[in-house]
């Protein structure tokens, strides 16, 4: 296994690395008698805010769970944290002010902003048939014309239907906002069972 | 080796079965009885004659027997002692070495001397496995309780070296000196190298299409060779899932089981101990990856097992630690459906069980008040694993004990997330009322302005909608909703209909009447 320092560069692309790349960062973290590199606090905050993109999968969670608390309480992670805890609770007006006051690190992970607008999106299509202006605007933090610029990106490309009157957005259909089309599970009769009767139909 | 052991007091209140150390009993560590003499005697005939079943008898009913009557309090005689016997032989003495570290460890207090020297007898053993050059043939059961007790062993160590406050100048001293043993590098190191080595993993693919035979034989090598390695590598999956729950990554542990299909029968169910410590972990870990429909499922079919077996198990030398598994178990489904009501994933005779056992304490936990966060934090303390903190310790004074740190940052994250869900109980007595409600409506019934209550709702839906480990999204949720602009419809999950079966049954029942017709002669 490599040694936590060799770890200069990281792709997180699977979550098991993401974890591991933690695992041994947060080791020299650990011990008292080494100075605290201020490299491993930068790496540790990218990690998160990678996680927080990655909702609504619970990796930032799972980093959490990972994470001492005395580290938990440094400024950097008290901000990240706040902001899953918003997520988290479908909050997103407090989480784009909250984000706003941490641009400067934020920004340092790019697509940030696009990744945490895929996540409200798809929280709004699990709940929502039809879902008002308003409260689409507030999730992804746009209006006017940058937000009707981001919905004829989803009409084009997902679905979504923009409706001309009240200009809400009918979201597309799936097995969780109509429940109609949940597949109905076994109602497979199985072969076996038909041939019983077999000699009653010849 | 050491030819002394040293009384330990390891108060504790935080480990839950007490190992104190016996008295100042007289122990030579020379002297063999004529018992031990025939004991060791046999054992090592039945290795090289490959004997598993005796080999299985003597592992588990004759050295618990010998153990009760002659070593109750004392480590049995020493390797040196007994080498004579077994012709010198150095697997044997390290087979031995393993069973005589493990009796002391359950009947005394190991010394740190004692529990290094444990660390260096397993790599030798593990070593001595991954070079391919052993040719036995051990039970199953003998094979599991070295993972398991490799896995406990350093569960224990880390747990010991945490508490640096009353350590002596030399412990101090032997901490500094044998930084390698019990390693978290280094138990993960053998763990994953078993695996490997063994290519359990290609052997279980292979298997499913036909090309190889493993499960079928239980693991055992009808042809000749050795089941060692490759049933040492399969438990030590297992043993993965477990030292990374112990570490707090669930994810991790998760991947090291995928391996082995939990819905099929498999080798890691013809023993009884690591059959639970499977499902146990397994869902633990989902439990705190908040997929709790599949912990429910995977807890209720074990519960039931035991239920229905446990009478066959009593008296075996695991039986104390599986009603203790079993009871952990009840306590963890009591959380996983306070967290998501279900009402069909739960067998009849478990469910009693748990309202038995549970059922006040589930009430007042889906209340979701104050006393309600107590008891969550009761029932997650009472039914965890022994979390463990993996780094060496600070030797800076002042020293301090830290072995609870693991186990705490855990709870807190535990309560944390039954924190967020806080409101979901209240939307759910609605949801359950109403079949449709304006937004507006229920935001009045439930004293919040509307946007919170959106918030709410959406809370609802991310909590209850889980991502499974293939990237798809399940619903756990047994009551559901969808929004229309300003009004909530409500979804109430129904159980599928089965119109085949019924039409099946009825078609038989009329050709019954007809028949039965048929025979009445009319005058």
């Amino acid at each position: 296994m490599e040694s936590p320092k060799e770890q200069s560069s990281y792709t997180v692309d699977s979550n098991s690395k993401l974890i591991v790349v933690l695992v041994f960062v947060m080791d020299d973290s650990l011990t008292g008698y080494l100075e605290p590199e201020r490299m491993n606090t930068h790496i540790v905050a990218r990690i998160l805010i990678k996680a927080l993109m990655a909702l609504p999968t619970p990796d930032f969670s799972l980093c959490l769970f990972l994470i001492p608390e005395r580290v938990q309480m440094e400024e950097q992670f008290k901000a990240l944290v706040v902001l899953s805890h918003y997520l988290e609770t479908g909050r997103f007006q407090q989480f784009w002010d909250e984000a706003a006051k941490n641009r400067h690190f934020l920004e340092s992970v790019p697509g940030f902003e696009l990744a945490i607008q895929a996540y409200a999106s798809h929280l709004l299509s699990l709940s929502y048939q039809k879902v008002p202006r308003s409260v689409l605007a507030e999730a992804v933090n746009m209006d006017g014309a940058s937000l009707d610029k981001f919905i004829e990106q989803q009409v084009a490309n997902s679905g979504w239907i923009a409706e001309k009157e009240d200009g809400n957005i009918v979201l597309p259909q799936n097995e969780f906002n109509h429940p109609e089309l949940k597949k109905n599970a076994g109602e497979n009769v199985p072969l076996e069972h038909i041939a019983r009767i077999f000699p009653i139909l010849g | 080796m050491t030819t002394t052991y040293d009384f330990e007091d390891t108060p504790s209140n935080y480990d839950d079965v007490q190992r104190q150390g016996g008295q100042d009993a007289v122990y030579d560590p020379n002297f063999v009885p004529d018992s031990v003499k025939s004991f060791v005697v046999h054992m090592y005939r039945h290795i090289r004659e490959k004997n598993v079943y005796e080999i299985h008898q003597m592992c588990e009913t004759s050295f618990q027997t010998l153990s009760e009557r002659l070593f109750k309090d004392t480590p049995w005689p020493s390797v040196e002692a007994i080498a004579p016997y077994v012709d010198n032989d150095h697997v044997f003495c390290l087979l031995y070495r393993e069973m005589w570290f493990r009796h002391l460890y359950a009947r005394l207090s190991p010394t740190l001397k004692q529990r290094i020297d444990s660390y260096d007898n397993y790599c030798s053993l593990f070593q001595v496995v991954l070079h391919g050059v052993v040719n036995m043939q051990l039970p199953n059961q003998w094979l599991w309780d070295m993972v398991d007790e490799f896995v406990y062993q350093f569960q224990s160590f880390c747990q010991y070296r945490a508490k640096m406050k009353n350590k002596t100048e030399q412990e101090i001293a032997l901490l500094k000196q044998n930084d390698k043993a019990w390693n978290v590098y280094g138990v993960l190191n053998f763990l994953q190298a078993l695996v490997e080595k063994s290519t359990i993993i290609q052997i279980l693919e292979q298997e499913k299409e036909g090309l190889e035979q493993f499960t079928a034989t239980d693991g055992y090598d009808y042809s000749g060779g050795s089941n060692v390695l490759k049933v040492l590598g399969y438990f030590s999956m297992v043993g993965l899932l477990r030292v990374h729950c112990l570490l707090g990554d669930y994810h991790t542990g998760l991947k090291w089981l995928q391996p082995i299909d939990i819905t099929q029968q498999g080798v890691y169910i013809s023993v009884i101990g690591c059959h639970i410590a499977t499902i146990y972990h397994y869902g633990f870990a989902n439990l705190m990856l908040r997929r709790y429909v599949d912990a429910v499922s995977e807890f209720n079919k074990i519960l039931l097992y035991i239920y229905k077996t446990k009478q066959y198990h009593q008296k075996s030398p695991q039986y104390e630690q599986l009603l203790k598994k079993n009871e952990q178990m009840y306590a963890l489904l009591a959380v996983c459906l306070s967290l998501c009501p279900q009402t069909k994933l739960v067998d009849e005779s478990v469910n009693s069980q748990l309202r038995e056992k549970y059922g006040e304490k589930m009430m007042r936990m889906q209340r979701c008040d104050d006393e309600a966060f107590g008891i969550y934090d009761e029932l997650f303390s009472y039914a965890c694993p022994k979390f463990i903190t993996p780094s060496a310790p600070s030797f800076e004074e002042p020293l301090v004990n830290y072995n609870q740190d693991a186990y705490r940052l855990q709870l807190k994250m535990f309560l944390y997330e039954v924190k967020q869900q806080q409101l979901l109980s209240g939307v759910r007595t609605f949801l359950k009322v109403y079949s449709s409600i304006s937004l507006a409506k229920l935001a009045n019934y439930m004293e919040v302005d509307e946007p919170t209550l959106r918030t709410i709702l959406l809370t609802y839906k991310h909590k209850t909608h889980s991502v499974g480990s293939d990237g798809k999204v399940i619903s756990n949720a047994d009551i559901d909703f969808y929004i229309n602009n300003d009004m909530i419809y409500v979804v109430e999950s129904k159980p599928a209909k089965r119109y085949g079966d019924f039409f099946l049954r009825q078609i038989a029942k009329l050709e019954g009447v007809m028949n039965d017709m048929d025979r009445i002669k009319l005058e």
